[in-house]
């Protein structure tokens, strides 16, 4: 058994200290450790994007990263969305304009398009396009994923 | 039928209750499932296509600190049988490989561990030693006499061969003006859904009892075939799928035969084991669809006319044949002639074996496949005549006022009017417009292409068809079956909510949606307010062995039960309420959440004092009636009876209709396609939810456009897999996706309680043949043959490099 290390950071804002294995992937540490099983797994090599989380407000690949590089990190994942019962605007788009489907790659997909509504508050169709082509979907055809996206940039453009 | 006026929320763009786990992070897939002292499994795969086994060593992985225990094909084959399949000899399939491999990524030992990190580091520590064989790829050359040969007790690589004949082929083919033929090859592709396999099973060696966690698309038929490979009575294996499927698209309903490897796992370690199957194991060795050849030829009148069809078609399940299949060559059988009024048919189909993954139904199941042959021999006809392919579909169509209309090789279809649909597909592209477009591209060295495919889609499978497998005297001597059952119940709590229980388990279709909607309607309530449960249990379920969501069953059979058990309930509703106010149940009006006496609205009594009466006061209901208020249909499609003696089957009960209609433009440096116009127009009776069916119709289209242009599970000449990784096999993205008009015309069923049938699969079997045929259209002054898919850059490249070579 490989020595465990001591890695500390804050997920959702809930503070987090414990023990890892080196070697253990960032979203199993997710998933098994911290029993956030919002995140899921689709490809194991960073393909698929459906692990897509934020560290530290940017969109990363929780199967590409070890949980010890996350060391002191702030995470933020689809379980950290929303605020209660009231579902954020992403949130409430992909519901609105069915961006979703059997919803495996959509906490990949929502935590992309946050990263990408923060920095792109008004994008046009085909940029809010391009931002989510790393999150594959087989059950959306993408087309009311995007209109989802495009819905949210301009209620959260009204807030 | 109920008039449409008076529904209020079928057919409304109502939103998807499912979004509200989903969105979250609190959906409930397999992988979520944590039980106690659950142990983790790995498995060890073959990296050799075609090879003996001569030995595993296990002693050093064993010894590995956290290891529970170590499953080998030699375990296998003492703790169970082969899988049944419905073919003459079926070959020796285990859930793992028991002397031989027959393809790259075949199961060969299972590792119980403490975690997956160290099953997968006790996996290095295995060694086993093979003896390479032979092997066979190409279809062609496994139905040789001299192919080696995969499974000794077949003695050939051919699972499955018939002839058939429907109304009077030779006589056809004599008086035909012009025969036209072709040979189509389409490639291996899949649905490669996002959340891979995943089961988790215990086993109690006390009353030998297994629970087995799983995302398999239904119990449907694999329930029993799991049972009978593990050599137990069904009711001793208990099923459960939660709440989520991470996406099936017919990928997850061939024999799931992890299902019975990790329940074999968990018997011999004693341990709950849970394995979650990773994307390169998913992508090397879990499910496809087939890859098929086909020869194919039209007897065709002058004025275009097709008087009759010969074809052979050749499929290839891989290393071993399970089932469905031999299914992919049976299933679409009562729609072989597609859209149009052709009455002979002379047909050959085979399927046989190669060292390649195995098979499974793959949205659309084989419908891709057949289309893929007729809607391009359909445009080389019209190219020999030269007639315009949009004339030629509307000269061979079934015309409207033939519905129902019993097709030559006895499918039923149930209502359509292909040319409205089709005129309304082109009005919207302006096909004109761009015919002359073309005609000016053309004069400037630009290849523009139009591409039409005209299909008819099917839903609901009666299991029936698969017995077409056999010869009529074969199934004579066999178990007949037939049948699309499905099942939903009903039930109304004290006050008068509303709870359905239905065992469908969609992989995102919005069933718990549609059910609310279409419930909301019968009993005239608020579809919020309506609660839906959809899992499977064996146990705790009541289903048929036809459930599950497959074969776009769900808008036909599942809407049959939903509003037949909902009527039910409401019968009942109407004669307690009728007992209580001493008149009888046709004397009553329900309006408002209240029964009342006609013209006389004092005289009246509310549905939740109805349904406290039924559960509070037992005694006060009409005598010999049941307490409580609850109703189940358990019910199938009337026309899904068995074949008849001239193999004549409706394979499906119900069938929609779809076409698309492409422009597509070539640029002659690159290839790259670009996609000036597309519209998509279906018919698949009565819209339930205009949003959820763009959603699946866009699906639907998308994985058509993926086989036609990108998906193919590559194999080199030795049997190595080349797409096992999604940087490999290439899904489309967000950016292939081009704008495309989706439309309806609602014909509805008359074989269904509101008219509806199934949708999400139509595109899937149309697009990779427009694509195609556009693409042919476009190249066409080159004389470019487009005889396969995908139709990658580099492929375009090459043909046209070809055809230019030749006319030079």
């Amino acid at each position: 058994m490989a020595q465990r290390q001591r890695i500390n950071l804050k997920v959702n804002g809930v503070e987090y200290e414990g023990e890892v294995e080196p070697r253990k992937l960032l979203v199993d540490f997710l998933r098994e450790d911290l029993e956030l099983l919002g995140t899921h797994v689709g490809c194991e090599h960073g393909v698929c994007g459906a692990c897509t989380i934020l560290l530290n407000g940017k969109a990363v690949r929780s199967c590409l990263m070890l949980a010890v590089q996350a060391d002191g990190a702030e995470l933020t994942t689809i379980e950290g969305l929303a605020q209660g019962a009231q579902l954020h605007p992403i949130q409430e788009a992909f519901h609105e304009h069915h961006g979703l489907q059997c919803g495996f790659c959509t906490p990949g997909m929502l935590l992309t398009s946050h990263e990408f509504l923060q920095e792109n508050p008004s994008p046009t169709r085909e940029e809010a396009k391009k931002a989510i082509s790393g999150v594959l979907c087989r059950c959306t055809g993408y087309k009311q994923v995007i209109d989802s996206v495009m819905a949210a940039a301009e209620t959260m453009k009204n807030e | 039928m109920p008039d449409p006026e008076a529904r209020r929320w079928v057919g409304k763009r109502y939103k998807r209750k499912e979004d509200l786990r989903l969105l979250i992070g609190e959906g409930k897939f397999v992988d979520d499932i944590q039980l106690p002292k659950m142990k983790h499994a790995a498995i060890i795969r073959s990296p050799y296509p075609h090879a003996l086994i001569k030995n595993i060593d296990t002693t050093q992985a064993e010894k590995l600190p956290g290891v529970r225990g170590i499953l080998t094909g030699q375990d296998v084959k003492e703790m169970s049988k082969p899988f049944p399949c419905g073919v003459p000899i079926p070959p020796k399939y285990y859930s793992c490989a028991v002397d031989k491999v027959r393809y790259v990524g075949e199961p060969v030992a299972v590792v119980v561990a403490d975690s997956r990190y160290i099953a997968e580091d006790a996996l290095d520590l295995i060694q086993v030693d093979y003896e390479p064989l032979p092997v066979v790829m190409d279809i062609e050359e496994a139905a040789e006499p001299d192919a080696p040969v995969l499974h000794d007790n077949i003695g050939s690589n051919i699972y499955s061969h018939r002839l058939m004949q429907y109304g009077e082929p030779a006589k056809a083919f004599e008086e035909a003006d012009l025969l036209v033929k072709g040979k189509f090859l389409f490639p291996k592709y899949g649905s490669t859904p996002i959340e891979t396999y995943a089961v988790v099973a215990s086993y109690n060696p006390v009353n030998q009892e297994f629970v087995i966690y799983n995302n398999y698309q239904g119990p449907f038929v694999n329930h029993s075939l799991v049972a009978l490979a593990l050599g137990i009575p069904e009711n001793k294996m208990r099923w459960i799928v939660p709440t989520d499927i991470g996406g099936g698209f017919g990928t997850k309903t061939g024999v799931f035969p992890y299902i019975a490897l990790i329940a074999l796992a968990s018997k011999k370690t004693g341990m709950t084991v849970k394995w979650i199957e990773d994307r390169r194991e998913h992508l090397l060795a879990s499910a496809t669809g087939t890859d098929r050849v086909t020869y194919m030829e039209a007897a065709v009148k002058r004025d275009g006319t097709i008087l009759a069809l010969k074809d052979k078609a050749m499929d290839n399940t891989g290393g071993y044949i399970r089932a469905p299949e031999p299914g992919c060559a049976y299933r679409s059988t009562g729609n072989h002639t597609g859209a149009y009024q052709i009455r002979h048919l002379d047909r050959e189909v085979m399927v046989v074996g190669t060292n390649k993954c195995l098979t499974s139904p793959n949205r659309g199941y084989t419908c891709q496949e057949l289309y893929f042959s007729v809607e391009r021999l359909v445009d080389m006809v019209a190219a020999q005549l030269g007639m315009d392919p949009a004339e030629i579909r509307f000269k061979n169509f079934i015309q409207p006022d033939q519905f129902p209309y019993t097709t030559a090789t006895g499918g039923i279809y149930d209502a359509g009017n292909y040319q409205k649909a089709f005129q309304k597909a082109l009005d919207i592209v302006d096909y004109p417009k761009w015919r002359q477009e073309q005609e000016k591209a053309r004069q400037q060295g630009r290849y523009i292409g139009i591409g039409i495919a005209t299909i008819v889609d099917p839903s609901v499978t009666n299991i029936a068809y698969v017995t077409t497998a056999l010869t009529p005297e074969q199934r004579a001597k066999g178990h007949p079956k037939s049948g699309s059952g499905e099942s939903m119940t009903i039930k109304m709590d004290p006050l008068g909510q509303v709870h359905v229980i239905a065992c469908t388990n969609p992989q995102g279709q919005g069933h718990e949606t549609v059910i609310s909607q279409i419930v909301a309607d019968e009993l005239g309530i608020d579809p919020d307010g309506i609660t839906v449960s959809n899992v499977v249990d064996t146990h705790d379920r009541v289903y048929t062995i036809t459930t599950g969501s497959y074969s776009s069953r769900f808008a036909s059979v599942g809407t049959n039960a939903l509003v037949n058990a909902t009527r039910k309930l409401k019968d009942k509703l109407f004669k307690i309420a009728a007992h209580l106010l001493e008149v009888s149940p046709d004397e009553l009006v329900l309006e408002n959440q209240k029964f009342h006496v006609k013209d006389q609205p004092e005289k009246s009594i509310a549905v939740r004092h109805v349904a406290g009466t039924a559960h509070w006061h037992q005694t006060a209901l009409p005598e010999g009636m049941d307490v409580g208020l609850f109703a189940s249909s358990l019910i199938t499609m009337p026309t899904s009876k068995p074949p008849d003696e001239l193999d004549r089957v409706d394979s499906s009960n119900t069938y929609g209709f779809c076409c698309e209609v492409i422009v597509v433009e070539i640029d002659p440096e690159t290839c790259e396609i670009k996609f000036h116009k597309w519209a998509s127009m279906h018919d698949s009776g009565t819209v339930l939810n205009p949003m959820i069916l763009e959603g699946q119709v866009m699906g639907s289209i998308t994985h058509g456009l993926g086989g036609a242009l990108y998906e193919e599970f590559a194999y080199d000449e030795n049997g190595q897999c080349l797409t096992a990784s999604f940087q490999d096999y290439l899904c489309p993205t967000s950016m292939e996706v081009p704008d495309i008009d989706i439309g309806h015309v609602e014909t509805p069923s008359p074989f269904t309680a509101l008219g509806s049938k199934g949708a999400g699969e139509a595109s899937c079997e149309s697009v990779p043949v427009a694509v195609a045929n556009a693409i042919a259209d476009a190249l066409a002054p080159l004389g470019v043959v487009i005889n396969e898919l995908p139709l990658t850059p580099s492929k375009i490249w090459h043909l046209i490099k070809e055809a230019k070579a030749k006319q030079a």
